[in-house]
Order: C-alpha cells, then structure tokens, then sequence
C-alpha cells in the first residue's frame, strides 16, 4: 500500500493554476492525479476545474486534457478509453466531474458509464452547489445552506431538501468500487485512488471538496472542515468494492452537526429547529454507516459550543 | 460485387470499409438499421471496431468527440430528434477539428412528431461547422461515407462531415450498390494518423477555457478549413472516380445546363425524379436544366453563380422552411447569386416527408419559366399543399 512518504514527487496537476486559495477542488486533484500517474488521460466537464486548469494559452495538466462540455463526464470518458483500448494503449481515461456535473445534468451520462462497466475512473468532485457559476443549489446541497438560489429569506431559508444520497444510486449499478474520500483523512485517500487505479472496470471516487467562497469559510480551514465533517457524520468515510459495504474510517464519538456548520457562513442563519431537523437526518446516516448489528442507535450530541446557547427544544430532544 | 441494399446498410458498409475504430451508437428511425448493422459487423467479427451502446445521443457525440481526440476514426448516425439532442456537441467537435464522419437520416424534427423525411434536422445545425453532403441514392450513400472520412481527415480540413440521406426514401428502400473491394478503400484511404491528440506519451490539452482575446481567431480559422474543404472535396471527386468509376461532380452536379434557360436547383433523392422531368421537358422543346446542390457546407458559391449565370430563372426547390419566408437553401442561393439579376423562385414540396412527384415538379419547371419571362409569379410557393398560409 502507497503512504505519503511513496508519493511521487512531481505534480501532474501543478502549481500555477488559479483556484482560490484553499480550494479543496484542486488540492483533491492535484493529489489524486500524483496516484493515478502518466498513464492518464483527463476529462474534466465545466467547472472551476476547467477555467482554473486552463485558460488559453495557459494550462495546469501534465496529462492529457479534454473538455467539451458540462453533462457528458461519463459519455467522454468511454469514448477516450475506447479509442486508447482499440489502439491498444495503456491509459487510463479519468473524469473528474463537480456535483452538478454528477448529482444533477451528469447523472445519465454517469449513469451509462456505470451500467455499462466502462474501465473508466470518474471522479466526484463534491463542492455540494453550482460554484463555477456563482454558488446555486445542486443535488448535492445539504438541508438549510445558503445558496443564491436558495437564499436566507424572510419566509423560507436556505435549500429546503436534504442532500441527495448519491453513493447509493452508483453503487446500485452493481460496479466494481465505489468510495468516498476526504482530504482530511490523506492516507485514506490516497490508499482509495490506489485502489481504484488498479480494479478493472467503472471505479467511482466520491471526494468531499470544500469551496471557500461557496461555504463562506476561512481558507486556512479546508483540510479541517473536512475533519469536522466526517466528525459529525455530515461525510461518512466507506468503500463498496463488488456490492460489499466497508467503513474505512469510523469517527470516535458523534461530534454535534453544529460544530461543523458554525465554521461556515452558509450555515450560519440556521435556527435551531432546521439544526435539529438536520441532526435528525446525520443521527439516521450515521447509524445506518457506523452502528452495528444489535448495537443501540446512536444520536448523542456534544454539547453545541457556548455562543450557542441549549435551548429547551435541544433538551427536550437528546435529554439534559 | 453488387448487392440489392437499402441505403441505411449502404451506409453501415461505408462504415466497415473505412475500418472505423469507434462506433458509439443510439437508436433513431429512420437511421437504426445502419447501427444494428454495424453491431451485426461487430459481433460478426467482420468489424474491428468498439462498438458502443451509448444511452442517449448527447452522449454518442460527447463519446465520439472524445475517441477521435484520442486518435480514433469515428462513426456514428443520428437522425432528427437525435441531431437536435446532439446540437451542443456539434458545435464542441467542429472547431476543435476533431475528423467524425456521422450519417444523417433526413427525418422531420418534432413537432408534430413524424418519422418521414425533412431536411429541418440537418438544416438546423448549418453553421455548427460540420460539412453536410446530401446524397441521391443508396450508392451515393456509400461512396460519400468512404469520400467523408478522406474529406474530414485531411490536414487541410480536419472537420467532421455529416453525410445525409433522405429518410425512408433511402434509408429503407433497397436498390442495387455496388460495393466496393475492401484493398481498393484501404489504398484511397490511409489509418488515420493525426498530429495532435490525447497521448500521455505528448501530453495536449484540448478543449481549453478560451479568453475573448482568442475566440475571434479560431473561428477564423474553422471557417478557413471549410473553405479549403471545397478544393478538397473537388480533388477527392476526381480521385474517387479515378479508382472506383463514379464521379459526382464535386460540390454540385449539373445536368442539361450546357443550353438552359431556366433551372431547377435540388437536393437529395428529388434529384432523380427532376432529371426525368428534365429529359420529358427537353422533349417537348423546353430549356431546361438540374444543378444537384450536394455540399451545403461548404455552401458552393462560385460553382453555382458560374452554373446559374445567363439563365432567365432559377428555381430552388427546398425540403424545409426557414420561417424567413422561404426555405435554406432559397435563401442561401439568393445570397450566393447576389449582385445578379436573374430571377429565383422557391418550391417548397416533400416536407414532413410527403411524396414529391413528377407532377409537382413539372409545376416547379413552369413556374420558374413564367418567373424567366417576366410574368408574375410568387417567389416562394408552397407546393401541392391543402388551405391557405393563414
């Protein structure tokens, strides 16, 4: 198994690309191509991706870049590997595709991919809203963020639906891998791509990328918003490799969802009711990931931190 | 070797003897046979290609734009809903010079929904830089697959072509073709070999976020390889009937035009029915002549401002509507011939896929005669059509 220390040294995605700082889009990428190596070839749809890697004359990608459009991630990908099998080339064709591109107007393409088994890697690359075009809801986007299409109003706030379970409509194509990954938890990470690079067939990573601007967070907070996330149970850390569910990291105790949402101003409208509906909906996630078999459900809150005051419907909810 | 085919497994011939590598495919009538073909092929063992069962046609085109990045020759076919369904991928391929060859069963674009022949599928994406070649029968068909890929592959073109067939009429309606010998297509026509593609071993980046500082030069310089294509497409017309007997005349064929005073200007299968009618109308004493538009793009300006100079009239039958009065090709012609001062009337026949006959085109030729002698007529006229316009 590939550790840190292993990593190739040079970037394939390098330096001098102009994603914000902090941008858990390119620190994911610049990573995960470092695994998958050379022998790559890239698809990315319209994203921040696309105009922070290139931007004529300009480009990031020390691979092979192709990019036509927003919807056809996974129809690219077939097409590229395709062509590279029928010339009897060793490439590997990845996409790395945003949530809107995969959750929402990707999905059918994805969904083909995935159904067909195409020795592909796509790669999700979940910011959860439409950041390239200015931060709007996708299907991607978890119950009570702020987005501009979901604004803080005075009768309703921020995205009224919670965040579409994507792991479980890919792994349901029956495909080979499918995982999900952080760049708080690196190791994971990096053994994850190395998995995926070496299983024939259609492997999904699912990466957990925060946007600054989208969140409204600090920069210097994207590896630990990660960390917090997969604390709370907002991000679960699993693996399903031929229709076998495994946990590949299980946080300690249940760390309280506001927590994590208190670092970003996307949240931070939240009224307790929503936080509560919210936590009800991580309580259900992380017993179905984390609980096992005859073990009791699971739903016990940190205390919240003390600018948040306990209120009475929080006590009535988890006990004193 | 000859064999009695419909044009949709003319095409799929086409394909195979071109050895294209990647096949991405989606059902469509009128143009499925070609792909259940090309899967028979396959499955066969005939063909050495990847044969892809894409889920929609958007993805066809993104699968297709990304394997011939990858140094691929690529085939597909579409038809109508399809092309639409592709519009965005269209525009993706052309400028990024991406050699496809894609045939075009002509078929109504909804609504109302039908399945006959229209040419408002391919009209519709004229200006995606696609060249559009639009044949007359089941042999044309094949031979312009074979000539589409020489065209789309030269380094002086490097577009995709979009050969199209009127739907049913060719599509599913067999005729003799004769089929030519797989050693005398491999000699005409080189593995594609391009300079630039998606290689690790030479890393490109295509498809690259362009400033407007840019943008401005590369359509320039798309819209100066469909204008080297006419040079090409006429080099390659000599070529094809050197090696294999059959030459189409290049960007337009003429018929009796060596005397005429009033011409007819068709596209597609309603070339044939026209050339009998021209044959009848000689007989009978009457000057009249063909010019077979076959490149819609290149649009051929020069060869049809020389083939239609010193005529009384010219009429140009069209298969769709523009909503700009008359049909695309009326209206392209009118642009072309702009500056002279012969008199061109329009003969809408045969959309949504209805019969255009002999009748209707001898009325075409009368029209257009009483336009040449000055008499008033209407410059577009809806033919053999029930009611009024409004």
């Amino acid at each position: 198994m590939i550790t840190i220390k292993e990593l190739p040294d040079e970037n394939l995605f390098t330096a001098g690309h102009t994603a914000c700082p902090g941008c858990g889009v390119a620190m994911s990428i610049r990573n995960a191509i470092r695994v998958l190596g050379k022998d790559t070839s890239v698809y990315v749809p319209a994203s921040c991706a696309v105009v922070f890697g290139t931007t004529f004359p300009y480009g990031a990608w020390k691979v092979p870049f192709f990019h036509t459009a927003f919807e056809n991630t996974g129809a690219c990908i077939t097409g590229m590997q395709a062509a590279f099998e029928k010339k009897g080339k060793k490439v590997t064709a990845v996409g790395f595709a945003g949530d809107g591109g995969t959750y929402d107007i990707g999905l059918q393409s994805m969904s083909g991919a995935a159904e067909r088994n195409e020795d592909v890697i796509y790669i999700c690359l979940d910011n959860e809203a439409y950041m390239n075009t200015g931060i709007q809801r996708s299907g991607g986007t978890p119950f009570g963020a702020w987005t501009t299409t979901t604004p803080v109003g005075t009768k309703v706030q921020g995205n009224r639906r919670f965040k579409k379970n994507l792991g479980e409509i890919v792994a349901a194509h029956e495909i080979p891998y499918y995982a999900t990954l952080s760049i708080g938890h690196p190791l994971d990470f990096i053994r994850k791509v190395e998995k995926a690079k070496n299983i024939k067939g259609f492997r999904f990573l699912h990466m957990f990328t925060p946007c600054i601007p989208g969140w409204k967070m600090d920069p210097a907070k994207t590896v630990e918003v990660t960390k917090r996330a997969v604390e709370s149970g907002m991000w679960t850390l699993y693996e399903v490799e031929n229709g076998e569910k495994k946990i590949t990291f299980k946080p300690g105790k249940m760390k309280s969802v506001r927590d994590y949402l208190m670092m970003q101003g996307r949240f931070r409208h939240m009224s307790d009711e929503d936080i509560k509906k919210l936590q009800m909906w991580v309580c259900k996630k992380w017993n179905l990931h984390y609980k096992e078999k005859g073990a009791p459900e699971v739903c016990e809150i940190v205390p919240p931190e003390e600018h948040h005051a306990v209120t009475e419907e929080h006590r009535e909810m988890h006990g004193p | 070797m000859k064999k009695v085919i419909t044009g949709d497994h003319a095409v799929a011939l086409g394909a195979k003897l071109c050895r294209a590598d990647v096949v991405p495919a989606y059902p469509i009538t009128p143009q499925t046979l070609i792909i259940e073909h090309i899967a028979d092929f396959v499955n066969d063992g005939e063909m050495d290609a990847k044969f892809l069962t894409m889920e929609s046609e958007h993805s066809v085109m993104s699968a297709a734009a990304a394997a011939s990045a990858a140094g691929a020759r690529v085939f597909t076919a579409t038809s109508s809903q399809g092309l639409a369904f592709m519009y965005e991928m269209l525009y993706a391929t052309a400028p990024m010079r991406l050699p496809i060859v894609m045939a075009n069963a002509n078929r109504t674009l909804t609504a109302p929904p039908g399945i006959w022949c229209e040419y408002n599928d391919s009209m519709g994406v004229r200006d995606s830089g696609w060249l559009q070649v639009y044949v007359e029968d089941n042999q044309e068909a094949l031979d312009m697959v074979i000539q589409s890929f020489r065209i789309a592959e030269d380094k002086r073109v490097l577009l995709p072509v979009m050969p199209c067939l009127d739907g049913f009429v060719l599509t599913h309606t067999v005729e003799p073709v004769d089929v030519p010998q797989q050693e005398d297509v491999d000699s005409f026509l080189p593995a594609f070999a391009p300079d630039i593609m998606l290689d690790p071993a030479r890393p490109a980046m295509m498809g690259i976020f362009m400033p407007a500082e840019y943008i401005m030069e590369l359509r320039r310089q798309t819209m100066g390889a469909v204008e080297s294509a006419k040079k090409v497409i006429g080099e390659i017309n000599d070529e094809f009937a050197r090696v294999f007997g059959r030459n189409y005349g290049g960007l337009i064929d003429t018929y009796m035009m060596e005397d005429a005073e009033a011409a007819l200007v068709t596209m597609g299968t309603v070339t044939s029915t026209s050339r009998e009618v021209v044959d009848e109308l000689r007989k009978a004493g009457k000057k009249v002549g063909l010019v077979k538009l076959r490149f819609f793009r290149p649009f051929p300006v020069d060869e049809l401002r020389k083939a239609l100079s010193g005529l009384s009239a010219v009429g140009v039958f069209d298969r769709s509507i523009s909503y700009h009065g008359g049909g695309p090709a009326f209206n392209e012609i009118c642009s072309a011939l702009y500056g002279m001062t012969v008199p061109v009337v329009n003969h809408l026949a045969g959309i949504g896929g209805r019969d255009v006959t002999r009748e209707q085109i001898i009325k075409m030729f009368e029209i257009t005669i009483k336009a040449g002698k000055g008499e008033k007529v209407n410059t577009v006229n809806w033919h053999n059509t029930r009611g009024e316009m409004v």
